[in-house]
């Protein structure tokens, strides 16, 4: 009896689970779907879920309009670039902090949280004026600096509360053992942050994938990535949903590949620490 | 650590080399309108005629486009050569020194040929500061198989009452049909287009002589009043928020028995692939209720050059290819007389094969030249513009006041709490901005 109400109950979770997970991505699909409508369609009421004319027009017309790849490279090379030297700046404060705390280690912490609470808009004259004045305007090193130090403050937060919660007796026990403090480094505290390092690096490289503030406001075109791609087939007079769909599709194709691939780390990374 | 940082700056630098050109590169910013992504389409024929010219375009939503090209020209970044921007940009930026003025458009470029109004709004102390690329006004568009169904013809000049007692007559609510679609999405250059151009009709106006707030006349209790009652009897559900999209969808299928808004929405409603009642579609004038002025506004896309462009002559050089004859030409022998821009030269109404293709054509021109930004409504006003007031301080206001009566409309305050709001809201920012004491 008891056994029966466990697998009813298993059961139940398991059906909720799924309605749950699928009202989370139910926008995207329907996303996808309306990229496979004609204009028409796409805001036809009532709409139609599954049986409407399939077409591929909208993907041919964004391929025709807009460099697909030019944008999806810019994307790569600003959400990668930015990232990375994110975790170059964020792991050495990070460990520092979570392994040599001084009086001031809160303070700093806080401090730097307290930057990501003013709107961007706020800075973004002086910025602009920054960028124009070194020539950075348009460039792709100025939207990795920038998308950078924006991310930083909550990479170094995530990988402050994962070394936090590696135990200092693991590092004297390796210690004790005779290891260098490279070895210590290399053969001890890298395997155990690595999913908290590897999650970091995703919810990142989707921060800054998505990031649409300053991307759309210092790049014109060399340096414009998938954001200013999706921007651009928004209509104040016309139909365009279906094409929008089309682009942001084909925008969110990569980092949802990349994410799907690497689930099980981001999962383990998020959860860490919370099952010792 | 210092040799990843190397390779990662080195690689950087790399990226950011591009590699070194001797034509000029014009740099455009424009916005996703099918006239415009028509141009950026026929690039090719531009490159052709002067080839030491490269075309960059970045097209972007309305908005971020606004902001985008105010935060660059303001600062002087100097980003774009070539902008496109709405009437109610150009005499504001002219007067601030942002724009180039446009004198070397070429001998074949015939300005007289711009329909006057249109090259009123795009100029400002007798200089041409815009070209206009595209232009409109807004009309009713109506269902003739659902007017004749009902008994009911619409004239060419109708006047509210007979507009609001069709609207009635003709609404379906158990059918899907609704008597009338007009824009309730709260914004300056949405609901507020629309009801400004209305309260115009009804003797509004948003300041007099001395830049005072005016909601609180009876005027603009009228007009608020008329437009949620009619919505409320004969609109579409959501109405407040519906904008121009939205009430295209609505219109093209079938839902909506008349549609008062943009002239260049005509195009779409009557093209076959897109409308679902592409052949049973009139047009009348906007409404009037007797007073001389209609229910219409004036607006036009234009081509300008910023001051802080290093290209201009490059960049007048495109401007004059796009606004030309010849482009309109151009754009008529590769996709047909239909759809070539509207709305900037009388030498495109004079023209049998764009009459013949385009039914609308004679409303449209009829449209624009009842609308005077100069004289926008009955009584005198002290600004420039038919449906928003040519001053930096109105895209907020606008805002606003249209967030008011999109609560008006949705039910969720009621006429007079919103016209009170509005009123004060503007004395409010009119009084910041040193309009008023």
């Amino acid at each position: 009896m008891a056994r029966m109400a466990t697998t009813k109950q298993v059961a139940v979770s398991t059906a909720a689970a799924w309605l749950f997970g699928f009202l989370i991505f139910f926008p995207i699909l329907w996303m996808v779907l309306a990229s496979f409508k004609t204009e028409l369609e796409a805001f036809a009421i009532p709409p139609s879920f599954l049986f409407f004319h399939w077409t591929t027009e909208n993907y041919a017309t964004v391929q025709e309009r807009s460099d697909y790849l030019h944008h999806a490279l810019n994307s790569i090379i600003i959400a990668g670039g930015s990232t990375l030297i994110a975790l170059l700046i964020a792991v050495p404060a990070a460990w520092s902090m979570a392994f040599s705390p001084t009086k001031r280690t809160k303070d700093i912490l806080l401090w730097m949280l307290s930057t990501k609470m003013m709107p961007p808009v706020g800075v973004l004259v002086p910025i602009y004026l920054i960028f124009k004045t070194f020539g950075l305007l348009d460039s792709r090193i100025g939207l990795v600096f920038i998308l950078c130090l924006g991310n930083l403050p909550i990479v170094i937060w995530m990988l402050f509360t994962y070394f936090k919660e590696i135990p200092r007796d693991i590092l004297e026990a390796a210690r004790m053992d005779g290891a260098t403090i490279g070895r210590e480094l290399v053969y001890v505290l890298t395997p155990m942050a690595i999913p908290g390092l590897a999650s970091t690096l995703l919810l990142n490289l989707i921060l800054a994938w998505n990031e649409a503030f300053w991307t759309l406001n210092l790049s014109t075109s060399n340096a414009a990535p998938l954001t200013t791609f999706i921007a651009s087939y928004s209509s104040p007079e016309g139909l365009f949903w279906a094409k929008l769909s089309a682009a942001s599709t084909l925008a969110i194709a990569p980092i949802l590949v990349l994410g799907w691939f690497s689930q099980k780390q981001l999962v383990r990374g998020l959860t860490f620490g919370a099952v010792k | 650590m210092k040799h990843v940082l190397g390779a990662v700056c080195g690689a950087s630098v790399l990226l950011l080399a591009v590699p070194a050109m001797a034509e000029t590169t014009l740099t455009i910013a424009t916005v996703n309108n099918g006239d415009m992504i028509r141009m950026q389409g026929l690039t090719g024929e531009f490159t052709k005629k002067y080839p030491d010219i490269t075309v960059k375009w970045v097209t972007l939503e309305e908005n971020v486009l606004r902001q985008r090209v105010t935060t660059d020209i303001a600062t002087k970044g100097g980003q774009f050569d070539v902008l496109t921007i709405g009437t109610y940009e150009v005499p504001i930026w002219a007067k601030k020194g942002w724009l180039v003025p446009l004198a070397n458009l070429g001998a074949d470029y015939d300005v007289a040929d711009l329909l006057p109004k249109i090259k009123d709004a795009v100029s400002a102390d007798g200089k041409l500061y815009a070209a206009p690329f595209y232009g409109e006004s807004s009309m009713v568009m109506y269902r003739t198989d659902l007017f004749e169904k009902a008994g009911l013809k619409m004239p060419e000049k109708p006047t509210w009452d007979f507009v609001i007692d069709a609207a009635k007559k003709l609404t379906d609510k158990s059918g899907g049909t609704y008597g009338i679609c007009l824009r309730g999405k709260a914004g300056w250059g949405e609901n507020m287009a629309f009801l400004s151009a209305m309260a115009n009709s009804y003797g509004a106006r948003w300041f007099d002589e001395k830049w005072e707030p005016q909601f609180n006349t009876p005027e603009w209790k009228t007009t608020l009043t008329t437009y949620v009652n009619l919505m409320k009897e004969a609109g579409p559900p959501g109405a407040s928020s519906n904008g121009f999209n939205e009430n295209l969808a609505l219109f093209n299928a079938g839902k909506c028995a008349m549609w008062i808004d943009a002239t260049v929405a005509a195009s779409f409603v009557t093209n076959p692939k897109d409308s679902k009642v592409a052949d049973k579609v009139g047009f009348a004038l906007a409404p009037n209720t007797g007073l001389g002025k209609n229910a219409n506004w004036l607006w036009a896309w234009n081509l300008a050059i910023p001051a802080g462009s290093k290209k201009t002559e490059a960049a007048e050089k495109f401007i004059a290819w796009a606004t030309s004859k010849d482009y309109t030409k151009l754009v008529a022998s590769k996709d047909g007389w239909a759809n070539v821009p509207p709305g900037t030269r009388t030498s495109l109404y004079e023209n049998p094969d764009y009459l013949k293709v385009a039914p609308f054509a004679k409303l449209t021109l009829a449209s624009i030249d009842a609308a005077d930004p100069n004289k926008p409504t009955v009584k005198p006003v002290p600004y420039v513009g038919v449906q928003y007031a040519a001053i930096p301080e109105f895209q907020g206001i606008g805002t606003q006041v249209g967030q008011q009566f999109s609560a008006a409309l949705a039910g969720s305050m009621t006429v007079d709490a919103a016209l009170t709001a509005a009123q004060s809201q503007t004395e409010r920012e009119m009084k910041r901005a040193g309009y008023i004491k």
